[in-house]
């Protein structure tokens, strides 16, 4: 994979540090929500340049640090845990092998991650989706898209969401929809990382996020009501 | 299209509020909100999704095993002689 980041890259402090007084997460722009992922700090930097000088030992903590991310992102996208398993250890071995062409011109975490996300695809790409690259994951069919709202002004969405339809929606939504939606509002990346990671316009991060929310919106709605989702329901909103 | 925030279709809105939310700017207080219930509902709808993303998949650890496969891997690979960018940098 190359180190070519489309966009130049600030610091990886994908949500505000609690240490730091930094306000509350609120409303759909404020992905922020827990602890910084990764921040690039004196001590990772130096790992990372040990690890690329062939350290084992330092490969090991560069491998303690970015675990539970790497193992989260893969469990959200295939929500099976052996395959999150075998994704994890893939991703962490094309590190290995790649981590000598890492030079530093995006955070160390939005390489990795968008070198897991590449590994991530080609799994789903052998389970028989049709993804064959980032630029296809990112542009689902329009039939997968989600319906527009003008219509229905009665069926919003009450306060609270059932935490399990909401974990059942994002397992249904396309994979392209599905991946930017975990990236920005469950992991917290920031729309600049995440056109990083999948080499696109920040535009169309932010795009894509609002129509993946669309569809979880369609989705719980349809989930309230009586009888089942049918594609004349979406064209009847239109 | 019209240029005047609170003339705005629901349609014109709608197609600026991926840019609106994605700005960070308080997209409730949009003047098209002030007469449109459709459209508050909406985004309404969206901002209690994005706030229930936070809650959903926990982060989890992956198993010790994968690390030993890990390494076993990279064992593997350097006895196949296909070793690694960061192998040939040491070297």
């Amino acid at each position: 994979m190359p180190d070519s980041p489309a966009h130049p890259q600030g610091p990886n402090r994908v949500r505000p540090n609690p240490t730091t007084g930094a306000p509350p997460a609120t409303g759909v722009n404020r992905p922020a929500h827990y602890a910084p992922a990764n921040p690039p700090n004196s001590v990772e930097v130096d790992v990372l340049a040990r690890a690329q000088a062939g350290d084992h030992q330092a490969f090991a903590q560069l491998y303690s640090l970015h675990k539970r991310r790497i193992y989260s992102l893969c469990l959200r996208m295939v929500g099976n845990i052996a395959e999150a398993e075998d994704l994890t250890q893939e991703a962490f071995l094309q590190l290995h092998r790649k981590i000598a062409t890492f030079r530093g011109d995006s955070a160390f975490s939005t390489w990795l991650h968008r070198l897991a996300i590449n590994v991530v695809l080609m799994q789903l790409r052998k389970k028989g989706l049709s993804l064959i690259s980032l630029d296809e994951a990112m542009e689902p069919t329009p039939e997968e898209g989600p319906s527009r709202s003008f219509g229905a002004p009665d069926l919003t969405l009450t306060g609270a969401i059932d935490r399990l339809a909401l974990e059942r929606a994002v397992a249904d939504l396309p994979a392209g929809y599905r991946l930017i939606f975990i990236l920005h509002d469950v992991e917290g990346f920031e729309h600049n990382e995440i056109a990083t990671m999948l080499d696109c316009s920040i535009g169309n991060s932010k795009s894509q996020l609002h129509k993946a929310r669309l569809k979880l919106r369609d989705a719980l709605r349809a989930q309230g009501r009586p009888e089942p989702q049918t594609q004349n329901r979406q064209e009847a909103q239109l | 299209m019209t240029s005047d925030p609170k003339k705005l279709s629901c349609a014109e809105f709608q197609a600026k509020l991926p840019d609106l939310i994605g700005s960070g700017e308080d997209a409730s207080t949009h003047p098209h909100l002030q007469n449109c219930e459709l459209c508050r509902a909406l985004l309404a709808d969206l901002e209690t999704i994005a706030e229930a993303a936070r809650q959903l998949f926990p982060g989890v650890e992956p198993p010790d095993e994968v690390w030993e496969h890990i390494e076993s891997a990279i064992k593997s690979d350097k006895d196949n002689g296909n070793d690694s960018g960061l192998a040939r940098q040491s070297r």
